[in-house]
């Protein structure tokens, strides 16, 4: 079959299952658009922004554990693909990005839409490829699909000069195994390190598990919840390890971190073993390492060896996949319980629950926090939650419970705002029988909204729910506690976000008032394509608890607790 | 010669594909994880396809694993060596330009040379070019000892490094479609 490198393209993109690109055209990747009119089965949706695309990508990714694509010109399209490689970098999701590049003979000539773009993304990709010769296309298409959903996933990008798009072959499909002598990610444990952790295991006293990303990208959840019922070991997540194991699990004792809740942050500062699965020790989440959980042993299990004695040096260090791992550690584990560790961790639950701003009596004020919480409610908790970056992302990750993976996607590890619009756009094109919300704020809904036009012309049942306190939250919220209130640069003069809706052609309502939550999520989720929720919540509410930024994890700014306020 | 071990210094042998960009690959790795290189060196091996990096890094042990970890994140790497983990041969080579303008100096500089594997490639009445090819520290005595002459110019190659005995460390790597040559058949 004779076909040009644009049409192998599409080809080698079909055999990889590809259903839905995202995607701006340029001179540099026209051949690619040509070719696409002949392959009708892959659909292609028209960004309003090429961060927009690598976001959706990357929002289809983790809703659906398949490989997101995302697809622009040369230069300037190349270049705003940049942030949206970064997000799937550190949050390990499988993208992969083709970009147009000038003609090979125009490389390094300064063209007109010239940049380096596999030198810019480089360390913001697993690998990428400037593709020289036609022959190789294939080759490399089938090595970046592999390389992006394999061992621990990432973004790769393919960069096509025109000409190679242009050329044409006799197309024959790769076959047999892909030869990558020096990528060999782990899987099997060594029998050692298992039966050593096995042992840290049957002996601890006071066990935490701190459950990551990686039990969702391995699978793991009935792994790990086996060997926590199995040995009564509380489990604490990371914020991309919602989903991991059902929240409502009396087991499970919330987020970790910054933002976790105390009962976490307490019960791995004083735990006497610390089982790390799939998951990195982020700042965000140890608070200060010289302090961290000092008397602890660790077993740390990551399917990444270079994550393993990073930032906290372990005990037991396997490097393997979690759930081939987690099946060869669980036969090694005995029945146990620890009675007096799970009622010291009640303990720190009920302070908490004294705490809760959900207790208090808020009157006709609207809080972001119950918000979020009526939005759980009146979703029945099993809506697909998008989220952007900020005050509400913590927001969602303590008061909206996740049952089941993949039912949050949040940007962790960069913390992108604007990740929320789009990300929700491609998550809802990998999962179109899922009820999907995006919730936002008001800053970091305006630095994508343009693509409210790409929800609307492609009438993608999207919901969007702008948490609007007129501020950028979370650094407001830093002024407050560490800059003496001095709100630099973070008041914000907003559009009326209704009307701008209106303006897409998409469906809006504002909510001022608690009372109205449920009309509003029973109003968005009967319209049957995109539609935008406007909450005007409170404009200087803090998220608690809080590590202030190098402070112990246990050091904790809290909320008052609700019993002793009333008095 | 058993190769010296200096203080702290891990030297890492990396096996790469001969490919566009992998030694940018390797450098970017080492500049954004923050490791300090000694000294790095790059060249071909006997394997046309297969390109040979050692690297000197002065760093704690388990630091280095840290390093080789990262280094196998590279798909283009294909196998990674703590060689100093092992008996090992190393070399360095330096050419040390010396002042050579007195009697004195010229005898000191061929007394020098004599005592260490060294000769005078080059002489004059002003100044001597000198290349020795030893394991790092013996390279540094030299330099020590030519530097109250005078040393104008130096270069030195970094250090290369090989497993002694049957520690063999290459590959079958071919790539899956052959690279076209950009010309001088190297790509790095």
């Amino acid at each position: 079959m004779l076909l040009t490198g644009a049409e192998i393209i599409m080809e080698c993109l079909l055999r990889e299952g590809v259903d839905v690109v995202f995607g701006y055209p340029g001179g540099a990747i026209l051949p690619t658009y040509d070719a696409m009119a002949k392959y009708p089965q892959i659909h292609h949706v028209l960004v309003r922004h090429e961060q927009g695309a690598s976001h959706m990508a990357d929002g289809y990714a983790r809703a659906t554990g398949k490989v997101g694509v995302c697809i622009a010109t040369s230069g300037p399209g190349a270049t705003n693909l940049v942030t949206g490689l970064a997000t799937a970098m550190m949050d390990s999701s499988p993208i992969v990005a083709i970009t147009g590049q000038v003609p090979t003979a125009a490389i390094g000539s300064d063209a007109f839409q010239e940049t380096d773009v596999t030198g810019v993304t480089l360390p913001v990709t697993k690998h990428n490829y400037l593709v020289y010769d036609v022959e190789e296309l294939p080759y490399i298409i089938r090595e970046a699909f592999y390389i992006a959903r394999s061992g621990r996933p990432g973004p790769v990008l393919i960069d096509v000069p025109k000409d190679v798009q242009n050329a044409r072959i006799e197309f024959q499909y790769p076959q047999g195994e892909i030869r990558l002598p020096g990528y060999r990610p782990p899987e099997k444990a060594d029998e050692r390190d298992v039966a050593a952790a096995a042992e840290l295991i049957n002996q601890s006293q006071r066990p935490v598990i701190l459950a990551g990303h990686g039990i969702l990208m391995s699978g793991a959840m009935q792994e790990l919840r086996e060997l926590a019922e199995r040995a009564q070991i509380p489990v604490t997540l990371t914020l991309l390890g919602k989903g991991g194991m059902p929240e409502s699990h009396p087991l499970v004792i919330g987020m970790m971190g910054m933002h976790g809740e105390a009962a976490a942050n307490h019960a791995i500062q004083e735990a006497d073993l610390l089982i790390a699965l799939g998951m990195r020790f982020d700042d965000r989440v140890t608070g200060n390492l010289k302090t961290y959980s000092p008397n602890s042993r660790k077993i740390h299990v990551d399917i990444d060896a270079s994550e393993l004695n990073k930032n906290v040096m372990v005990d037991v260090g396997i490097a393997g996949d979690l759930r081939t791992v987690l099946a060869q550690l669980l036969p090694h584990v005995e029945s146990n319980q620890h009675p007096e560790w799970i009622a010291r961790i009640r303990d720190w639950q009920e302070d908490a629950s004294d705490r809760d701003i959900i207790q208090y009596d808020t009157g006709d004020k609207l809080f972001a926090a119950q918000v979020i919480n009526d939005l759980w409610r009146y979703t029945g908790g099993d809506a697909i939650i998008v989220t952007d970056v900020g005050q509400h992302q913590m927001l969602e990750a303590q008061y909206y419970p996740h049952q089941r993976p993949a039912t949050l996607i949040t940007s962790g590890g960069l913390g992108t705002m604007g990740f929320g619009t789009p990300a929700a756009i491609g998550a809802k094109f990998g999962r179109p029988d899922e009820v999907v919300w995006a919730i936002v704020g008001d800053g970091g809904f305006q630095m994508t909204m343009c693509e409210l036009a790409t929800a609307a012309q492609e009438n993608i049942n999207v919901n969007i729910a702008i948490i609007n306190n007129s501020f950028l939250g979370m650094v407001r919220q830093w002024q407050e506690l560490f800059y003496d209130r001095r709100y630099q640069a973070t008041p914000m003069f907003n559009p009326d976000f209704c009307k701008l809706a209106e303006a897409f052609g998409v469906p809006a309502m504002r909510v001022t008032h608690r009372n109205q939550v449920e009309e509003a999520v029973a109003y968005a989720q009967s319209i049957n394509g995109p539609t935008l929720i406007e909450f005007v919540v409170e404009k200087e509410e803090m998220v608690y608890p809080m590590v202030p930024a190098g402070a112990s994890l246990h050091e904790m700014k809290r909320r008052p607790k609700l019993s002793e306020a009333k008095q | 010669m058993t190769a010296p071990t200096l203080t702290n210094k891990q030297t890492i042998v990396a096996l790469v594909e001969n490919k566009p960009g992998v030694l940018n690959r390797v450098v970017s790795l080492f500049r954004r994880r923050n490791f300090n290189i000694d000294s790095l060196t790059v060249g071909r091996t006997h394997q046309p396809h297969v390109s040979r990096l050692t690297i000197v890094v002065d760093m704690q042990q388990a630091n280095v694993q840290l390093i080789a970890a990262n280094l196998y994140k590279l798909v283009n790497v294909i196998d990674v060596r703590i060689i100093s983990d092992d008996p090992h041969v190393s070399r360095d080579l330096a050419l040390v330009k010396v002042r050579t303008d007195d009697v004195e100096s010229r005898n000191q500089v061929t007394a020098i040379c004599e005592r260490y594997p060294a000769r005078i490639l080059d002489i004059g009445t002003q100044v001597a070019v000198v290349e020795i090819v030893a394991a790092e520290d013996t390279v540094e005595a030299m330099i020590d000892e030519l530097r109250p002459i005078g040393i104008v110019e130096m270069v030195r190659t970094g250090v290369v490094a090989m497993g002694r005995g049957t520690r063999i460390q290459d590959t079958d790597y071919r790539p899956a479609v052959p690279v076209k040559s950009n010309g001088n058949g190297y790509h790095l």
